[in-house]
């Protein structure tokens, strides 16, 4: 199937400096594309110019087959429809308005709205959940709604692309669910292609098909979120060198306290988590032990703990593990243990508790 | 749009009561006061020689259809500035605009009078849309470095003070018994106004005023702001020229007949929003020619009666109502980039 949009060669930037350059993206129907990459990388400057609100320095934008530059602005609106940071103060302007605006490239010379126009405002803001809000000033509601409004908007433009810079920011973490949600929905139902710039890494893992990664002047790497997300390359994104990110859940940790443990923490099956947490934020160096590869606990702990005992995933700890826990144990000033289960799997971590607990380090 | 119409057509008819009122108040009003059916007679019957009818036929009508036509032309003049510059209390004369094409004029018209001719009507509205179009590019330039929208009404205000500033030198100077009248325009004022002018004034507002009702479309667009309107399928480059063009020819057509006037630009519009509770265009650009009307009609009317026989300034009367609406603007706008 032919792409809704596509670049060619695209390069972008402000008063003929090229910011970036060689941007080929391939939009392609019912598919949601977004970009991720540090501040300033330019990510809403791609946007912007595949919108053409600032011209591009080289290559072109095609839109359902043709440059986009040889449409006119009219033929763009038809296919293409936007949802942009830029703030918006409409004048005693209720939500249903603003969402009407939607409709004017399909209105007559003044801009009259038929019965039918006013039934697809309708019909977008019931997709938007904002049937309650339509007859409320635009400039009352909450950004959250403001957000919502606007996108019942991009959509009763009757697009075939969205383009969205950042649409999630300032939003509490309901309404983020919220409008991406509404944003997938549409994307299924109508086929429509999406175009957006994410800040948050773990929505832009989730919600997209493919994830364009914005550095270093050029898009660095492009596909699907499992080839993104895996391996170091999100902190190399960020050139982020303190802490860590866990491209599976999606969840950052902070620096480690490094140095020679002072606390070994028995835990696993999560029990850990909270505590390592707290050491961390209290800059106490600890060792973590015995975790199977395969624990809750275990990630966590590899990116906070100065030292992690591990034993293989499904095997029973072994002997080995064992010892090389009971000889860091040894050298602690203090043992915790929040690790209340114990079974067939872990039963050495309850010989360690023993072990702390006759030295007189269990706290 | 779709529940609020009867409150539509109700803030038309309030409207339309008071141009009707205002227009019999007016022709009533003065040294010579008339009876309902005097006032009858006078208008559809034909000339009788008498002095009434000679005051009303050609001394106080064509002087209320100046103060209908211009006044309309000023606040429509606002609004589109108000949307260009997506700010509240832009206006053609705290922007400077007025008062540019007011020098221009100024000096075109004492050029011509120191040999001896006089300025047609043609003259006076190109001098003025070259001195509208003058400050406009000034003020353009500065907008492209401040953003504060305060800071642009200050830099227009002191434009305007520039301006009026060597208009004052130069009528000074030019001093001689034909520059009297010349002083009394560049106060403000729509005395002396005749029907040959009216004629012109009516053609060239009118046809603006036609444009503009045809830009309703894209205004409604760009008052979401320009990456929308863009978005939406408006041409910027042409609809921003298009925009400073109109109101560019409407105040300047104001300042060549009745000088400048101030506050009618802003206060207007602002008061025909509040009562129709809506900024969509197709319905404000219509109704701020109306409201327009009624207030410069009233203001003339306080202009020629409040301390007759001396005549005020129209431009007094209307800071007088104008400004106080302008503050009342500024304090209480809620989230606007002022």
């Amino acid at each position: 199937m032919q792409d809704a949009l596509y670049t060619e060669n695209l390069a972008v930037g402000y008063s003929g400096q090229v910011l970036i350059e060689d941007i080929c993206l391939h939009l392609r129907r019912g598919e949601i594309m977004t970009l991720i990459g540090p501040n300033g990388s330019g990510k809403s400057t791609i946007l912007r110019s595949v919108i053409r609100q600032i011209s591009p320095i080289r290559g072109a934008v095609y839109l359902d087959g043709r440059p986009m530059d040889r449409m006119t602005a009219l033929e763009t609106a038809k296919r293409l429809s936007v949802l942009m940071t830029d703030r918006v103060h409409p004048e005693l302007m209720t939500c249903r308005d603003v969402t009407a605006t939607g409709r004017y490239p399909y209105t007559g010379k003044l801009g009259l709205l038929t019965a039918e126009d006013w039934e697809k405002v309708d019909e977008a803001l019931a997709l938007v959940h904002g049937e309650d809000l339509a007859d409320r000033d635009f400039s009352q509601i909450s950004d959250g709604q403001r957000q919502r409004i606007l996108l019942a908007r991009a959509i009763c433009q009757e697009p075939e692309v969205i383009v969205l810079d950042e649409p999630t920011s300032f939003l509490d973490i309901r309404y983020k669910l919220e409008l991406l949600s509404i944003l997938k929905d549409m994307v299924r139902r109508r086929g429509l292609a999406v175009l957006m710039s994410l800040h948050e890494l773990d929505l832009a893992q989730k919600i997209s098909d493919r994830v364009a990664c914005v550095h270093n002047h050029a898009i660095e790497r492009c596909g699907p979120p499992e080839e993104i997300f895996s391996g170091g390359y999100i902190l190399e994104l960020y050139d982020a060198v303190r802490g860590s990110y866990n491209p599976d859940f999606g969840c950052l940790e902070l620096e480690s306290p490094g140095g020679a443990p002072r606390v070994f923490v028995i835990g696993g099956g999560g029990s850990g988590i909270a505590l390592y947490r707290r050491l961390q934020r209290q800059g106490i160096p600890f060792a973590a032990g015995v975790l199977h590869k395969n624990d809750l606990d275990y990630p966590v702990a590899q990116a906070l703990a100065s030292k992690v005992v591990f034993e293989q995933a499904f095997a029973p700890i072994g002997d080995e593990a064992f010892r090389r826990a009971a000889d860091m144990l040894d050298s602690c000033e203090k043992v915790l243990c929040p690790l209340s289960g114990f079974g067939p799997m872990n039963e050495k971590n309850l010989l360690l508790k023993e072990l702390a607990e006759r030295a007189g380090k269990l706290a | 749009m779709k529940k609020a119409r009867p409150r539509y057509w109700s803030s038309f008819f309030l409207l339309f009561v008071l141009l009707a009122l205002l227009v019999v108040w007016n022709i009533n009003a003065g040294s010579v006061s008339l009876s309902g059916a005097e006032i009858l007679r006078i208008l559809f019957s034909p000339s009788d020689g008498s002095t009434e009818f000679g005051i009303v036929r050609t001394l106080r009508l064509p002087r209320i259809c100046a103060a209908v036509i211009l006044g309309g032309g000023l606040s429509v003049s606002g609004f589109l500035l108000q949307t260009f510059f997506a700010n509240p209390i832009a206006g053609p004369f705290v922007l400077g605009i007025s008062s540019g094409a007011k020098l221009v004029v100024s000096l075109v018209m004492i050029s011509l009078l120191s040999r001896g001719l006089a300025a047609s009507s043609a003259a006076l509205i190109g001098a003025a849309f070259v001195g509208a179009m003058l400050s406009m590019g000034f003020i353009l330039l500065i907008s492209q470095r401040v953003k504060r929208m305060s800071m642009l009404v200050v830099c227009g205000v002191m434009i305007g003070y520039i301006c009026s500033a060597v208009t004052d030198f130069a009528v000074t100077f030019a001093e001689d018994s034909n520059i009297v009248n010349l002083h009394n325009w560049s106060m403000g004022s729509f005395s002396g106004i005749y029907w040959d002018s009216v004629a012109v004034m009516a053609a060239v507002v009118g046809i603006a005023m036609a444009m503009a009702f045809f830009l309703s479309k894209p205004i409604g667009a760009y008052q979401m702001g320009e990456v929308y309107a863009q978005n939406m399928g408006v041409n910027i480059r042409a609809f921003r020229l298009a925009l400073i063009l109109l109101s560019s020819v409407l105040s300047a057509c104001v300042t060549a007949f009745a000088g400048p006037i101030s506050f009618v630009g802003i206060a207007v519009p602002h008061l025909v929003k509040s009562l129709f509770r809506t900024a969509k265009p197709l319905l404000i650009i219509p109704a701020c020619f109306f409201g327009g009307a009624v207030f410069c009609l009233f203001c003339d009317l306080i202009a020629r009666t409040a301390f007759a026989p001396t005549e005020v300034s129209i431009s007094s009367v209307t800071a007088v109502f104008g400004a106080p609406v302008v503050i009342y603007m500024m304090v209480f706008q809620r989230g606007k980039n002022l």
